[in-house]
């Protein structure tokens, strides 16, 4: 496998614009319920606080903060375009399917009418060491989710 | 016993690439290509190949001597029981010990934990009057540095928590040397412990041992040296160095995982009380106490890692026999050529000494707006093997306002071709990552 499938340019583009990026500079939307999260992974010190709102049993809203590769970086910026505005149901839907494409070892394709963008990341589920990358957000966005809910 | 290949007899010529090529020739696991491009492998700085009389040496055991050692009057037992004892003589001669001042561990850290065990073992009441020595008290300093690898970092810091001993550490300046004048201002009266790194598995920094040993005589503490990142690559003497105790991991060194040793003076090392107790390190047991062995057996409870010594000997023969002065210049000049090709790409940042300056044959670097890890991958693509990540030194990254770098670490099979072929790829990563 190519370097290119596992960076495609969707990936590399995400990395720079970091969708949703800007956690600590914005308070949470009044009238929502808010959950967040912080995840770190301890073999490379990557870091990401994730913010999910809930109003009307929809995402208002996803912030986040991180400090991280290019691949947990864009994972994050994905996640946020895909996540606003879908009901929770639909975010746990697409979170679990996420998982299951990344953790499959190249085994599960992605569908890219769940994912959207975020089948990009398909590539990765072949390089063990990456996985925890991508995933980083995910994990943090369903904890604060559940965080919200029970709010 | 295996024979030493011929073209390793010692030379008094120094090291270069032609016998480098022919030293490559011993290790089976260069001969391999990765993602379609000849393996260059600069990561020997987490763990080192083995040659094949090391790889022998092991499989040679297994087929003729293996048996329990120290135990049994059979043949295959004496055999085992030599081979591990001289194994044990070969490594300690390899850094100017005695025999009985070396004591196997798994690696730096269970000997780096072995020793604040047996230190916290002598804090406790009860622990008897040879072991005051080592006790500590609330208010005593134990004290590293800010460059520690973690296994010289949190041994100490839970050995401190337990006993209200205080872990003091000795600063950097940011061209990663350490700052003489701030440790002869911290190490002092309440100093017990002064433990520090030979050479900076990050920085690359060689430390000043000579100094350091002054100030903690003049204080009256022990001194710790760790020396992963010297024993594999320098000629070590710890008589010369005057330290204490010292520890190093075998597959840093061209031996096998699972084996390292811990230096000892041998007055310290019989007073210590034991970390781990069991068979083998007593003299009479009853239902209700147990008599110890001196140093070694004293801290070698249970069986031991027999093989793994066997060929950690055989490892450090083949060291010895290149030369360790000449393994040294050469990892020099790689280091150099490290240094100087990195600092000459845009956008990077190399981490310790300048170019021309004196550092290891490693060169950790932070490359502007790229992660590290994306660093590694795109290497990885191009065949290269290089750590990424904090290298177990968070405290020294976030000194140094970074959380994580790329590190290429040459060892003596590594040519100028490797570093070449490792300063191409980086100057082609940024415009990768369109950074």
């Amino acid at each position: 496998m190519s370097l290119d499938q596992l960076y495609q340019q969707i990936i590399l583009e995400h990395s720079k614009a970091r969708h949703g990026s800007g956690l600590a500079a914005a308070a949470a939307p009044e009238g929502a319920s808010s959950g967040q999260s912080h995840q770190l992974n301890p073999t490379c010190g990557d870091e990401i606080t994730v913010r999910v709102s809930v109003a009307g049993g929809k995402v208002s809203e996803l912030r986040w903060d991180g400090d991280g590769c290019s691949i947990s970086m864009a994972s994050a910026s994905v996640l946020t375009d895909l996540a606003e505005g879908m009901t929770v149901a639909e975010l746990r839907t697409v979170i679990d399917s996420f998982r299951e494409v990344l953790r499959s070892r190249g085994k599960v394709p992605a569908d890219p009418e769940v994912l959207g963008d975020a089948a990009a990341f398909e590539g990765v589920s072949r390089y063990a060491a990456r996985v925890k990358c991508a995933m980083l957000s995910w994990v943090a966005a369903e904890d604060a989710l559940g965080q919200a809910l029970a709010a | 016993m295996v024979a030493t290949p011929a073209h390793l007899r010692r030379s008094a010529a120094a090291l270069g690439n032609e016998e480098v090529l022919r030293i490559r020739n011993d290790f089976p696991i260069l001969q391999q290509h990765v993602n379609g491009q000849p393996l260059v492998y600069l990561d020997s700085g987490a763990t080192s190949q083995n040659p094949l009389s090391v790889l022998e040496a092991e499989q040679e055991f297994y087929e003729q001597r293996n048996s329990a050692v120290h135990r049994g009057a059979h043949h295959l037992a004496v055999e085992a029981t030599e081979a591990f004892e001289n194994a044990r003589e070969t490594v300690a001669d390899f850094i100017g010990a005695e025999w009985d001042e070396l004591i196997w561990t798994s690696n730096a850290t269970e000997g780096l934990n072995l020793l604040t065990y047996s230190f916290l073992n002598a804090s406790l009441p009860g622990a008897g009057p040879e072991a005051a020595r080592f006790a500590l008290a609330p208010g005593d300093e134990l004290v590293v540095t800010e460059m520690e690898h973690h296994a010289n970092l949190i041994p100490w810091q839970e050995l401190a928590a337990r006993t209200g001993a205080v872990v003091k550490f000795i600063p950097i300046d940011d061209a990663g040397a350490l700052d003489l004048a701030a440790a002869a201002g911290i190490i002092g009266p309440r100093t017990r412990v002064l433990a520090f790194t030979h050479a900076s598995n990050v920085l690359g920094t060689i430390n000043p041992v000579a100094a350091l040993v002054a100030l903690a005589r003049s204080a009256g503490a022990l001194v710790v040296l760790d020396a992963c990142q010297s024993a594999p690559h320098m000629p070590v003497d710890v008589k010369a160095l005057d330290v204490d105790f010292a520890v190093f991991s075998g597959h840093k060194m061209l031996a096998p995982t699972g084996i390292g040793a811990l230096y000892g003076r041998s007055e310290l090392l019989n007073a210590m009380p034991p970390f781990l107790t069991g068979g083998s390190m007593i003299t009479t047991v009853t239902m209700e106490r147990a008599g110890f062995l001196p140093s070694p057996q004293r801290f070698e409870a249970g069986t031991q890692r027999i093989s793994q010594a066997v060929a950690l000997a055989a490892a450090v023969n083949y060291l010895s026999e290149t030369g360790m002065d000449r393994i040294h210049a050469w990892e020099t000049e790689l280091g150099q050529r490290l240094v100087q090709g990195l600092g000459s790409i845009p956008g990077i940042r190399v981490l310790g000494p300048a170019a021309g300056e004196e550092r290891i044959g490693l060169a950790a670097f932070d490359v502007a707006g790229v992660h590290a890890h994306d660093v590694g991958q795109f290497l990885d693509s191009r065949g290269i093997a290089v750590r990424v990540g904090h290298h177990c030194a968070q405290p020294l990254h976030r000194r140094l306002g970074l959380t994580a770098t790329t590190r290429a670490s040459t060892y003596l099979y590594n040519t100028t071709d490797d570093v070449d072929a490792f300063l191409n790829a980086v100057a082609d990563v940024r415009a990768y990552f369109q950074a």
